[in-house]
């Protein structure tokens, strides 16, 4: 066995080498195809999402995990020229249905970005303003939700004196625990994240990892990572994706331990990508 | 010293030389030019012009209140129907119709439209408006200024927003916003100050616009603010003025240019501030 460079000691699952219980599906791709014009990028994708289980997806730039996370919420509808083939379930959902109304799938299905993206207004607006587009409570009520938000973002501390500062006024690793909260405010089920911490500093990351372990007992995440201590901290399954194709896709204590695939095992090791 | 570093010291010199030449004989025209309106200009400055209305001919007494209160209507109005077309065309190409081919083609007219000689578009308002109207009017005035209003802000609009980052318009679609919201309430908003700053640049284009208003508002020698009569305005009074014999009527004249010029220098101040704003943040 390869001596294997990454820790894999922080998550109490993983040091225990038991193999995770499996949990009832929440998302579901099988047989998943994806065409930029006439670019394969996604070939014959097959794995399931765990309810409330954190899942990884590693691989070297290009391999097609961001896409992937992208067809989650139907995010490559907003450019032309895309197209997916095969089936695709939340629940008993079916995401790639052509009817579907996608504004509500995305308030099911939310998404943190690699590039924080707060919104041009007030911390507390940037709150409200998703909660609002689907509900009307009163003015007491939505402060509490705010909150509530703010504190499972884990940004309360910092930032309730000055709710009516600009959100862009906060810095890179606040304005991305805003977005988190600001996804988690309209209680999605699933929440995507796409290199949440490739812009932050090394104590902005750590926040936010642990803000994703603890978002893991109420919601099923996916995250896409370039960084593979921290997949191997974050989550409970890992896929790991290469040139379009899913090549491995398993408990994160096995994948960083005893990768089945050659080319798993070269990837986690540096031997490429 | 070193030849090869020798001379190109010596062609900085030269290059920087002619540089600065340019730029101080385009500055000095321009420094002239004001420097000018503002000696005649402020000398005629007084109550007088901003409460009576044109003189009849031969007469002394008399300002200039028809001619401004005529293009302040003009304008507003002018601006007020261009700017929402200019606005909206704007979105389309930036949001809509960014992937449509139509697009380009859309864009390409526009820019012709926009440098398109202000006189043409006179003549068109001509024949489009003021010859089925029977009659020269305020509203074809109005018109005319529109036409030349709508290229400018739907480019600055454009421009605007495609500005802001898509990343952005992503985030609030992940949130599960409806595109128009997405562009009202967020793409609108990040480009705020820029698309003010476009309404405001047009405004100063189009409030010292003579030709157009020459072929279609006409002028007015009393108030009036009947929106299918005649109706002075600054620039054509300025125009008529300037070529009269009595010399209160080229003094009112000069009064009336320097108002446009310290209008329109105020407009663009404006949009300065508002685009540096937009800037800083």
């Amino acid at each position: 066995m390869t001596d294997l460079s990454v820790s894999v000691s922080s998550n109490a699952h993983l040091a225990s080498q038991q193999p995770l219980p499996e949990a009832p599906a929440k998302v579901t791709v099988r047989n998943l195809n994806f065409y930029y014009g006439e670019h394969h990028a996604l070939k014959n994708i097959n794995l399931t999402l765990g309810t409330n289980r954190v899942t990884a997806f590693i691989g070297p730039s290009g391999c097609g995990k961001s896409t992937l996370l992208r067809i989650f919420n139907r995010m490559y509808d907003l450019y032309p020229g895309q197209r997916v083939t095969g089936q695709l379930m939340l629940d008993q959902t079916n995401i790639l249905d052509p009817k579907l109304d996608l504004n509500l799938l995305r308030a099911r299905v939310g998404m943190v970005f690699q590039k924080p993206t707060p919104f041009p207004m007030t911390i507390y607006e940037n709150i409200a303003f998703g909660i609002r587009l689907y509900e009307k409570i009163s003015k007491s009520e939505m402060d509490d939700r705010v909150e509530k938000a703010l504190r499972g973002g884990a940004l309360w501390n910092e930032v309730k004196d000055k709710l009516n500062a600009s959100g862009l006024s906060l810095s890179g690793g606040q304005q991305q625990r805003l977005c988190i909260a600001r996804t988690v405010a309209v209680r999605p089920e699933v929440i995507l994240f796409d290199e949440p911490c490739s812009a932050l500093d090394p104590i902005s990351t750590a926040k936010v990892e642990e803000l994703i372990q603890e978002l893991s007992e109420n919601y099923t995440i996916a995250i896409v990572t370039h960084n593979m201590q921290q997949a191997a901290r974050v989550s409970d399954k890992t896929a790991f994706m290469y040139l379009g194709e899913l090549i491995e896709f398993d408990d994160t204590s096995k994948i960083f331990t005893s990768p089945s695939d050659r080319r798993t095992q070269d990837y986690i090791t540096g031997r490429f990508g | 010293m070193n030849p090869i570093y020798a001379r190109r010291r010596r062609k900085d010199i030269v290059i920087r030389g002619l540089c600065i030449g340019a730029a101080a004989f385009g500055v000095t025209w321009l420094a002239l030019i004001l420097i000018t309106l503002l000696y005649n200009g402020i000398a005629g400055l007084n109550l007088q012009i901003f409460v009576a209305d044109t003189p009849p001919p031969g007469s002394s007494e008399g300002g200039l209140r028809n001619a401004i209160v005529g293009s302040i209507i003009m304008t507003v109005l002018g601006v007020g129907i261009g700017a929402p077309l200019g606005l909206f065309a704007g979105t389309y190409l930036a949001e809509y119709g960014r992937n449509d081919k139509l697009t380009s083609v859309i864009r390409f007219i526009n820019d012709i439209l926009l440098s398109a000689p202000s006189i043409i578009i006179g003549l068109f308002i001509y024949g489009a408006v003021v010859v089925p109207m029977r009659g020269f009017s305020a509203i074809a005035g109005a018109l005319a200024l529109a036409v030349i209003v709508i290229p400018v802000v739907l480019r600055t609009t454009e421009d605007m927003l495609l500005l802001v980052p898509n990343a952005l318009r992503e985030a609030a679609s992940a949130l599960g916003l409806p595109r128009s919201l997405v562009i009202k309430r967020i793409a609108y908003r990040a480009a705020r100050s820029g698309l003010i700053t476009g309404v405001l640049l047009a405004t100063a284009r189009v409030a010292g616009e003579t030709a157009p208003l020459l072929f279609t508002a006409l002028s007015n020698q009393f108030f009036s603010l009947g929106l299918n009569k005649t109706m002075a305005n600054l620039p054509v009074t300025i125009n008529n003025f300037v070529q009269s014999p009595y010399a209160y009527w080229k003094q009112l004249a000069w009064s009336g240019a320097l108002l446009i010029t310290i209008t329109v220098l105020a407009l663009n101040i404006g949009a300065r501030i508002l685009g540096a704003e937009r800037t800083a943040k």
